[in-house]
């Protein structure tokens, strides 16, 4: 039986030769549903990646204007696009490199009030955000709603890659409250190594592309660390908080919070 | 006891540039005691004021994190790896631009 377009076997042949892949993996593929929250440096290697594998449903949610500067490592957007919102860019080098997959984009900054319903129609989400309230807020509403969740971040020369799937361990059992604001330098403070998004963001996409597959491990209870200037891996383990206020036994966080909210607690 | 701690790139500034330091003590309390005798700068990184690790900042005592162990009291000893890993948030997403006027310059430094 084979419900794939002369197109689709042709597109995806190199997926659908691989036994642990195959016909029946390429079809989960195209049957999924993945929102990249950030479509910059890591967003831009995972959306490319996804659409290249032909996950159907692709969701994209960035409230920023495409700037010269990103283009050092935002390969999802051109010179061209300079001035336009990220969104639009990167929707249209999705369809560019596979017309086949359904895009959605989100233009708005996430928060308590909209993650739920920006997550609700998703089978997995991978998280490029820059920044901390968008990492726990993402981390909450994915282990409240049951949702599997890949997180990468980067700085400077180097990156982190883990995935949560239905928390425990989740993001604040690794990280249980972030750093004050201002006393971190951010990625346009610091700098950051441009390939090291792609390296970040592909790794991020692998683990998505099998989390749909339902082949591998997933790096689930680990926490994946990359060294670029020393070309080092290393894994470290992600042990669940009995304390976590999300996940643990006695949680406390019912609902979703936003930063300051919960930082001056 | 010596053993080698690895400072994660964002620290390297409290410690002279070095990616990785000795540091004598048979503690990750003592290590970090003998890091901030070392670099004086390097306390108020880790540590809060009550001399218990930041809630962001994660210790790993041979890929263990040591919160799950006996925390800054973790034992160690020769030859085990110590590695000192904080949150990172940074997804480049950001489009300011930091460069100033000193690093315009495309000289080798």
């Amino acid at each position: 039986m084979s419900d794939f377009t002369d197109e689709q076997v042709n597109r995806y042949a190199r997926h659908i030769i691989l036994p642990e892949v195959g016909g029946a993996g390429q079809r989960k593929l195209l049957d999924a549903s993945v929102l990249i929250v950030g479509a910059g440096g890591l967003g831009s290697a995972v959306a490319m990646y996804l659409a290249a594998a032909g996950v159907g449903r692709i969701g994209l949610a960035d409230h920023d204007a495409v700037d010269l500067t990103n283009l050092q490592r935002q390969i999802l957007h051109t010179t061209a696009d300079v001035g336009r919102p990220k969104t639009v860019s990167g929707a249209e080098t999705i369809n560019a490199i596979n017309p086949g997959v359904d895009v959605v984009t989100i233009d708005a900054r996430l928060d308590s009030s909209n993650a739920s319903d920006a997550i609700a129609g998703f089978d997995l989400v991978v998280d490029g955000s820059d920044n901390f309230p968008t990492r726990y807020l993402l981390n909450d509403a994915c282990y409240l709603a049951v949702k599997p969740l890949v997180s990468g971040a980067i700085f400077q020369y180097e990156g982190q890659v883990t995935t949560f799937n239905g928390g425990r361990p989740c993001y604040r059992c690794l990280f249980p409250s972030p750093p004050a604001p201002g006393t971190v330098p951010n990625c346009a403070q610091a700098g950051v190594f441009g390939a090291l998004a792609g390296t970040i963001g592909t790794i991020q996409a692998t683990e998505a592309i099998k989390l749909i597959c339902g082949i591998g491990t997933p790096l689930v209870g680990f926490l994946l660390l990359y060294d670029a200037l020393e070309v080092r891996f290393n894994r470290v383990r992600v042990t669940r908080d009995e304390a976590c206020p999300l996940c643990g036994s006695s949680p406390e966080i019912m609902r979703l919070i936003d930063y300051e909210e919960f930082c001056s607690r | 006891m010596t053993v080698t701690v690895k400072i994660p790139t964002v620290l390297r500034k409290h410690t002279d540039g070095n990616a990785t330091i000795e540091a004598s003590g048979a503690s990750v309390k003592e290590l970090i005691q003998d890091i901030v005798r070392q670099y004086p700068d390097f306390k108020e990184r880790v540590l809060s004021d009550d001399d218990q690790l930041h809630r962001f900042i994660n210790v790993y005592a041979n890929d263990e994190d040591v919160r799950y162990l006996d925390g800054i009291d973790t034992k160690v000893s020769d030859g085990d790896t110590v590695a000192i890993l904080p949150a990172v948030a940074g997804g480049s997403g950001g489009s300011a631009n930091e460069v100033s006027e000193t690093n315009r310059s495309d000289r080798p430094a």
